[in-house]
């Protein structure tokens, strides 16, 4: 195993290498001048002369990317040019958010998805493994903007329930917090929800196909729970691969969900920083973001292995 | 019981009420501001904050009059070249610095020479400060310049804290020391930004709240819902297809002000040679019969909600400096096509670029539809803003939707626009004539002189059509109808002097 | 996205001719019919829109400004006089194409990336699992909205922003599958017998590892339909006039208060749509996977 981990380790630092060099392209290739954006109404020439230099328009590609780079290396991502904050601090700011919508998004989606893929697949062909179908279904095919207004709509505006948008912190009142979270929580982790009852479903099943269980049921005894138990264990790699990785995914920000909820977390924060040429703020959160995301996904393995000693080889 | 003890569980009683009026003003706004620094802030929704935080030396009232704030007069000299300011005794900044005559000059120095100060160009005349005394100071100006006055009283007249900004050089922004009403106490990048009232205002007894806060929300629907649930207690820009209903619903108040910028169609004349390349460039007749395809009224009905007011000039119908010869025309699809037809193109077609705001799609397709009539043939290109910037300056474009959020002097929304290789002139417009009335309209104080060199350059630029102007939009804000104190300034910015909530 | 297309591909003993018998378990699953005959439905709208729409999409009236669902206009009309059921009708063939063509041109550049990857191995393959994992690691719609604004807002370069984003997916799919199958013996016979690598890739390899790439590219189509309609609602997709539910949804998020028909027919379209095609794919799997039988 500690082979595997070593090469593991080995490919994270290339990986690491593309994501600087992807995301730093995509950014810098963006049509438009940084420039230009952040000089505001007034466009004065002068300020805009200023911009240039001072963000290295004029220089080659490679050589920026050297800049940026060198930056990194030391420790500094570089600073948004239209707030003037360090990237750093803002990454500091808003990963508490973002770590916060995702861990209750996850919890959300599996409270619904496991069950409902345990439900389903035991009762397979019955009522209830449609109803489960459907119900995460729902939620993988709405689109999140969407159910997101609808949601604030009905249970902010109508209802008076729940707070329409904003975040509060934990720390400073903790029922307001959940109360602004819930929403956008649940938004999420419904989509997340449909894939892990998929995945429950489909490794349960590999279990609960098996002959002498369809002999059982053939003979009109239902499964015992000894057997649903071991294949729960069997569903449990697949659930921690996807989980680890989905829980990655939500780390760099739900984009549209936190526009619409007005989370200020990763997501709103990269997505007006690609619109407003920001691009420190992009390349920052996006290397950070994507370096979680690599780190979980060695982890997910490594879970893996642990929990399932067939996978050692 | 004695009267010591009655005392001492009295007095918390007392206090009671001081501290239940510990009250915070919420506010929406569309937009997340940028950097909080009058000399770098180059956005709108800025200037909403800094209404709060920074004073200016001047103001300017529902009239567009300018009014005093930490100046208390002025007095132009005779020949113009000078002006002499004279200010408040008894202002202090947040971090207890004085401000004095010292003060001021530090800050015109700041704002003209800080790298990447965008107030450069609106102090561009003025070529010094002398400070006469504490009170007192003199603007000395390379040539007469009537606007300045309106530019003290907005960024350009944003004093900050010499110390601290001294102290934070260009990272000014992050932690703002002005002297307005209220002091900043923090700011989390898109989400809020707090502020609380400073006790050594000068106008203190105009200030009833404690606290401030700045919420962007950038979805119209979603900032609508914040006010209704309670969340907010006021919020800007309002969508015009909410009002009707926000209004017959009677929860909330509505303020409808009349902007002074505007919402126009630019068509690129010289900028490049695409504009030679393309019938509306090329020939004025052409972008005549545009102009009378359009139905204005309609667009301002069918786009904004009738939330606007029909215009043909840089500032509205209601200014005083509206040229009055020139009124707005009337839809003549007929006398269109038989422009069309003397030019010679009867199906002109062209490509109108569209940023991607709601206003501004909607627009375009009915300006789309509209010109039909008349035979022309609009494309609809759909630009994201950053690119659309790009495109104006290089002018690599036909026609442009763009809108001005306008300033208070006419000369503000004027002469970046025509002047030649001004930077905002995407037209570009150029005719020598047309710069040396635009000087002069800018040396000239007294308001009906300018008012006819005014009519002059309209005559002039009108008639090119590099901007075809639809309409003025009105601001629209929506608050808790308790809420009492709301001046309706055309500037769109809510003051919050004289605010509070009625009990 | 990455994690919701990441089918976990089970691994199949290969038998001859299985199509008939995965044919024949996907027709007893109900919830995959019924996922078939709405998409049938919806392809059948959108070749048929032109006759099927009462009004041309793009006709404006001033008139008939935000009206609620009448005789005259079943769905209502939306913020520029134009009859949302006819705009509904015709955007059908955006979103269709945009499910299409992007999970297409995924296919098209993630295959054969794929099979090299899994047919040669060492440094290329080194080299390209890298890449795609750094591609996995950027969030897909960043990705996409990068790309999108790169190439210019249009639904053209949408679909294509999109293809590229989630190629990587079909990539390492392919390639796993690749890996799974490449030491079987009939493959190594095929080599030994002299086949060149592409022709064993294609002739051999490919029919193989289809089932799996059907079922993902069908759960694609739904997300790259989500996709398309997030990019219209930033402003990168469909442009106007002509209808997409994506950008019709954009215009109807300022109106949700005073014209709410103009969000609820597009919104519920792409919602049956992309269930149809998730209902379909999840019977395609069951159906192609034979230890569920």
């Amino acid at each position: 195993m500690f082979d595997y981990l070593a090469k593991r380790l080995a490919t994270i630092v290339p990986t690491l290498i593309f994501v600087s060099m992807l995301i730093f392209g995509l950014q810098q290739l963006l049509p438009g001048d940084p420039a230009h954006v952040l000089a505001g109404e007034e466009q004065d020439p002068t300020v805009i002369a200023y911009l240039r230099t001072k963000l290295h328009l004029d220089e080659p590609l490679p050589v920026r990317y050297g800049y940026w780079v060198g930056g990194v290396l030391k420790g500094d991502l570089g600073e948004s040019i239209r707030s003037q904050q360090p990237v750093l601090a803002l990454v500091e700011e808003k990963l508490p958010v973002t770590l916060e919508l995702a861990v209750m998004a996850m919890i959300i989606a599996l409270v619904i998805g496991i069950p409902a893929g345990v439900v389903s697949s035991v009762g397979r062909g019955r009522w209830w493994d449609y109803a489960a179908n459907g119900f995460a279904l729902w939620g993988l095919s709405t689109p999140n903007f969407w159910l997101g207004i609808l949601m604030i709509l009905l249970f902010s505006v109508e209802l008076g329930w729940l707070p329409a948008s904003g975040y509060v912190s934990p720390f400073e009142d903790l029922r307001a917090n959940l109360a602004a979270m819930i929403m956008p929580a649940f938004v999420l982790g419904n989509a997340i929800a449909a894939v892990l009852m998929r995945h429950t479903r489909s490794a349960m099943l590999q279990v609960l196909s098996a002959d002498y269980v369809r002999t059982a049921r053939a003979k009109g005894l239902s499964v015992p729970v000894v057997v649903i138990k071991h294949a729960l264990r069997n569903a449990l790699t697949p659930i921690i691969t996807l989980g680890a990785l989905e829980f990655g995914t939500l780390l760099s920000g739900a984009v549209l969900t936190e526009q619409v909820f007005t989370i200020p977390g990763f997501g709103k924060l990269i997505v007006d920083s690609v619109f407003n040429r920001d691009y420190s703020v992009v390349q920052g959160v996006v290397l950070v973001t994507a370096t979680t995301y690599i780190l979980l996904n060695l982890f997910a393995d490594l879970a893996s292995f642990v929990v399932n000693p067939r996978l050692r080889k | 019981m004695t009267f010591a003890r009655f005392f001492r569980l009295l007095l918390p009683c007392l206090l009671l009420p001081a501290v239940l009026h510990a009250q915070t003003l919420r506010i929406g706004l569309a937009e997340d501001p940028d950097v909080l620094d009058p000399s770098l802030a180059r956005s709108f929704v800025g200037r909403i904050v800094f209404a709060s935080l920074c004073d200016k030396l001047f103001d300017i009232d529902e009239k567009l009059a300018i009014v005093p704030q930490l100046a208390t007069s002025y007095e132009w000299a005779a020949d113009g070249k000078s002006l002499t300011i004279k200010l408040r005794s008894d202002v202090v900044f947040h971090d207890g610095e004085k401000f004095d005559g010292a003060a001021v000059k530090y800050n015109i120095e700041r704002h003209k020479n800080l790298p990447g100060s965008n107030r450069r160009g609106e102090l561009a005349p003025v070529s010094g400060v002398d400070v006469i005394d504490a009170t007192t100071v003199r603007f000395n100006l390379s040539s007469p310049f009537s606007p300045l006055l309106a530019q003290l009283a907005d960024r350009a007249g944003m004093m900050v804290s010499p110390k601290a900004a001294q102290a934070e050089g260009d990272k000014f922004g992050t932690k703002p020391v002005c002297s307005g009403p209220f002091r900043f106490i923090e700011r989390v990048a898109q989400d809020r930004m707090v502020f609380e009232r400073f006790a050594q205002y000068w106008n203190k007894d105009a200030i009833h709240f404690d606290k401030v806060i700045y919420t962007p929300i950038v979805d119209a629907t979603v900032r609508l819902a914040n006010l209704k649930a309670g969340q907010l207690d006021f919020i800007e820009r309002v969508a015009a297809s909410d009002v009707g209903k926000l209004e017959a619903e009677k929860k909330f108040k509505v303020a409808h002000i009349t902007e002074i910028g505007y919402q126009g169609i630019t068509i690129n004349l010289a900028k490049s040679e695409l504009a030679q390349k393309n019938p509306l460039g090329r020939d004025a007749r052409v972008r005549e019969a545009f102009e009378l395809a359009l139905d204005r009224q309609g667009l301002v009905q069918v786009v904004m909600d009738n939330e606007a007011t029909v215009g043909n000039q840089w500032v509205s119908p209601t200014n005083p400096y509206y040229v009055k010869g020139i009124p707005v025309p009337k839809r003549d699809i007929a006398r269109a096509k038989a422009l069309l037809k003397e030019a010679g193109v009867p199906n002109p077609s062209f490509t109108l670029v569209t940023p991607t705001t709601s206003e501004a799609q909607r627009l375009a397709l009915v300006v789309q539809a509209m010109t039909r009539e008349a035979g022309f043939d609009v494309k609809i290109q759909s630009t994201e803003f950053a690119t659309s910037l790009n495109m104006a300056d290089q002018g690599q474009y036909e026609a442009y939707v763009l809108a001005w959020s306008g300033r208070a002097d006419p000369d503000g929304n004027l002469f970046s626009f025509y002047g030649c290789k001004q930077p905002l002139n995407y037209p570009g417009y150029c005719s020598l004539e047309t710069d040396a009335l635009l000087a002069q309209s800018r040396s000239a104080r007294d308001p009906v002189e300018r008012k006819k060199i005014f009519e002059q350059i309209a005559a002039r630029v009108l008639k090119e059509r590099g901007i075809v102007y639809l309409y003025h939009r009105n601001w629209l804000w929506a608050y808790n109808p308790k809420l009492t104190g709301v001046r309706s300034l055309p500037d769109g910015l809510l003051r919050v002097s004289g605010l509070r909530f009625a009990s | 996205m990455a994690a919701v297309l990441e089918a976990v591909p089970p691994k199949a003993p290969l038998q001859a001719g299985p199509w008939r018998r995965a044919g024949r378990r996907l027709k007893r699953r109900r919830g995959a019919i019924a996922g078939l005959v709405v998409v049938l439905l919806f392809i059948a709208i959108a070749v048929f829109a032109p006759w099927l729409a009462p009004y041309d999409p793009i006709e404006t009236s001033w008139s008939a400004i935000r009206k609620a669902p009448d005789a005259a206009h079943w769905f209502g009309t939306d913020d520029i006089g134009r009859d949302v059921l006819s705009r509904v009708l015709w955007g059908t063939r955006a979103s269709l194409l945009a499910g299409v063509v992007s999970v297409s041109i995924s296919l098209l550049l993630g295959i054969p990336i794929g099979l090299a990857a899994g047919f040669l191995g060492g440094f290329v393959d080194g080299l390209i699992s890298r890449i795609v994992d750094a591609f996995l690691a950027c969030p897909f719609l960043i990705l996409a909205i990068a790309l999108a604004a790169f190439l210019g807002p249009s639904l053209t370069n949408a679909m294509i922003a999109i293809g590229v984003s989630a190629t990587p997916i079909f990539v390492r799919l392919t390639r796993a599958q690749v890996i799974d199958i490449k030491v079987e013996d009939y493959i190594e016979a095929a080599r030994a017998v002299g086949n060149s690598p592409w022709r064993v890739a294609f002739r051999h390899v490919l029919p193989n590892i289809a089932a799996p790439l059907i079922v993902q590219s069908t759960l694609a189509i739904a997300a790259a339909v989500i996709a398309e309609a997030s990019l219209s609602f930033l402003g990168l997709g469909q442009q106007p006039p002509s209808p997409s539910w994506g950008s019709m949804l954009n215009t109807a998020k300022d109106f949700i208060d005073s014209a709410p028909w103009m969000a609820i027919w597009p919104g519920l379209s792409i919602f049956l749509l992309v269930l149809s095609f998730n209902l379909l794919g999840d019977g395609l799997r069951d159906a192609l996977d034979p230890r569920q039988r």
